[in-house]
């Protein structure tokens, strides 16, 4: 026996929904199955995909070196990017907060690397990078007594150079969270710390960073999410070196680099939704020891 | 009398204006480095300042590649998918919140739930299905997958759920059908969330990178940041053009950005629950 819905279906509905729930059919519902599947075989797009098991995995964790040298960089630019990056994005929101009049001029100025496109700013970072002679990095570098690199070029150079750039490019992202998480917090917390005789530095790392753990638990995941799939600016910054899509000797190579060349260069497409299933997973993995790790401090 | 210095203030301002500093000073370099003839250009030590500015970087990038018409293509496409996302996400958005129908929770549930997911995860079915379809190198695959995107349900969803129900009992009461509901009540109380979603699907679709690079191949379909990709692989010592190309990719957001400033960084709060 059917049971009958406690209210009155309005089939119009399906009118208000129909364009949105085919396209998500259709480019998002679908798409996540058949990457699944396509990573159970092998698959070029010329002849029809062949059924090969968990190979692609064994290959790719097994021993597939460029896959471990991709794991790692990926990692080490997580890891070098978003501590730095939040603890910056922090500390000037913190200072921020001080002024009491021109604040949203400097939301603007740390802001518009949010609004250009990934790829304008890669652009201009090479051409700062650029180098030994001409680059304006390396030439303030020589000012500062120091020697300077030829950062796209030299294997242990490409990751930081990279890892500049996105920090800068993310600072005013973070720091407009960080900013209204700080205004929301009690005048009265710093009061009271001032009376017990707190430095500066001491409110802000007892008071503003305590509460601000939730709005710091949330830009940290978003960060560490979003660092992991690093793209446009790794694409760019080792674009044009004569190597492949990772650099100087895979020295710049990421994840989604790897899963790009795999899939869209070499069209191995089986073998780049296996990438593709194994970033989701890392993602999803990262994200809860994230929270756990945050939350319980 | 000793006037009293505040040195707290001092050191905060000198901070925020250092960082300022390094935010803008690639900014400047780009446009300086844009209007720079060679030989100011490759010079050490390099100059802060141009003593013969050229307008040549400019001309190349419009004469030597089709940069005019990579400009139309960002535009039409950005402009297709944002007036879509306002009329689908709209309409969605108010049959999620206001209207009953059989499924409507799972359905919802599964939209938003997406969100979480990696966007590589996408990209190869992704492609599959657009070659499928015949649409590589074409409009219809820069356009359709992202007419109706579930971040912009979500949001009209939330906003629309904000608005009194007796407010469409009148409606309802007064003759109006659920589509003249949707036209003349809801469209007109539902805009400022649909600014929001025009401003960022707008600002994602002109700066969006890896779909229209895995879909379009030919040098007429391309976008503006496909283009400037293509400038830094193939005219790799041509600096000048190529920041001559990203401040192309750059100012048209920056203006926009500059008008609605508030907007665009509140934004940002709502846009954040997407990924």
């Amino acid at each position: 026996m059917l049971r009958r819905p406690s209210y009155v279906s309005q089939p119009i509905a399906f009118l208000f929904i129909a364009p949105a729930v085919v396209l998500f059919v259709i480019f998002i519902f679908i798409p996540i199955f058949a990457s699944l599947y396509l990573s159970f075989t092998a698959y070029n797009v010329i002849q029809p995909p062949r059924w090969v098991g968990l190979d692609n995995f064994i290959a790719l964790l097994g021993h597939d070196p460029r896959f471990w040298k991709a794991f790692r960089n990926t990692l080490l630019y997580v890891i070098g990017v978003v501590p730095t990056g939040t603890a910056i994005a922090l500390i000037l929101a913190a200072a921020l907060e001080e002024l009491s009049r021109g604040k949203q001029l400097f939301k603007v100025l740390y802001f518009i690397p949010t609004v250009t496109s990934v790829v304008a700013i890669a652009s201009v970072w090479k051409w700062l990078f650029a180098g030994e002679k001409y680059g304006l990095i390396n030439y303030l570098l020589i000012q500062l007594g120091l020697k300077p690199v030829d950062w796209l070029l030299s294997p242990q150079w490409v990751l930081p150079a990279i890892m500049i750039m996105s920090v800068w490019a993310g600072l005013g992202y973070n720091m407009v969270f960080f900013s209204a998480g700080i205004s929301t917090i009690p005048q009265a917390l710093y009061e009271a710390a001032k009376v017990d005789g707190a430095t500066w530095w001491g409110r802000f790392w007892h008071v503003t960073v305590p509460m601000l753990r939730p709005t710091l638990v949330f830009v940290v995941v978003m960060a560490v999410v979003n660092s992991f799939q690093v793209f446009d600016q790794v694409y760019i910054l080792t674009s044009g070196t004569g190597e492949g899509i990772g650099g100087v000797l895979d020295s710049g190579l990421t994840l989604v680099s790897y899963l790009y060349d795999q899939g869209f260069t070499k069209f191995r497409m089986g073998y780049a939704s296996a990438i593709a299933y194994v970033i989701f997973g890392s993602v999803f993995g990262l994200t809860l020891v994230n929270i756990r790790m945050l939350r319980s401090r | 009398m000793r006037v009293k210095v505040n040195w707290r203030l001092v050191a905060v301002v000198s901070v925020l204006i250092l960082g300022a500093l390094a935010m803008i000073l690639p900014y400047y370099w780009m446009v300086l480095s844009s209007i720079k003839p060679p030989e100011e250009l490759y010079t050490y030590p390099p100059r802060f300042v141009v003593l013969h500015p050229t307008l040549k970087p400019y001309q190349e990038l419009f004469t030597l590649l089709p940069m005019a018409r990579s400009l139309l293509n960002s535009l039409g496409v950005a402009a297709a998918v944002t007036l879509s996302n306002m009329l689908f996400c709209s309409m969605a958005g108010y049959a999620f919140a206001k209207l009953r129908f059989p499924g409507r929770d799972t359905m919802f549930l599964a939209l938003i739930s997406s969100m979480m997911i990696p966007w590589q995860v996408f990209l190869i079915p992704g492609f599959v299905i657009v070659k499928h379809l015949g649409w590589l190198n074409t409009f219809w695959a820069l356009i359709v997958p992202n007419l109706a995107m579930p971040f912009g349900i979500f949001l009209c969803r939330q906003y629309i759920m904000s608005i009194p129900d007796g407010l469409l009992e009148a409606a309802r009461i007064d003759g109006y059908h659920e589509l003249g509901i949707y036209w003349h009540v809801i469209l007109p109380l539902v805009t400022p969330a649909l600014a929001t979603l025009a401003i960022f699907t707008f600002l994602s679709q002109w700066n969006s990178f890896v779909w229209p690079l895995i879909i379009i191949q030919s040098s007429e379909m391309r976008t503006v940041p496909l283009l400037l990709a293509v400038l830094n692989g193939q005219f790799g010592a041509n600096f000048a053009m190529i920041m001559a190309g990203a401040l192309v990719v750059t100012l048209p957001m920056l203006i926009v950005f500059l008008a609605f400033q508030r907007q665009f960084i509140q934004g940002v709060f709502l846009t954040s629950i997407r990924e």
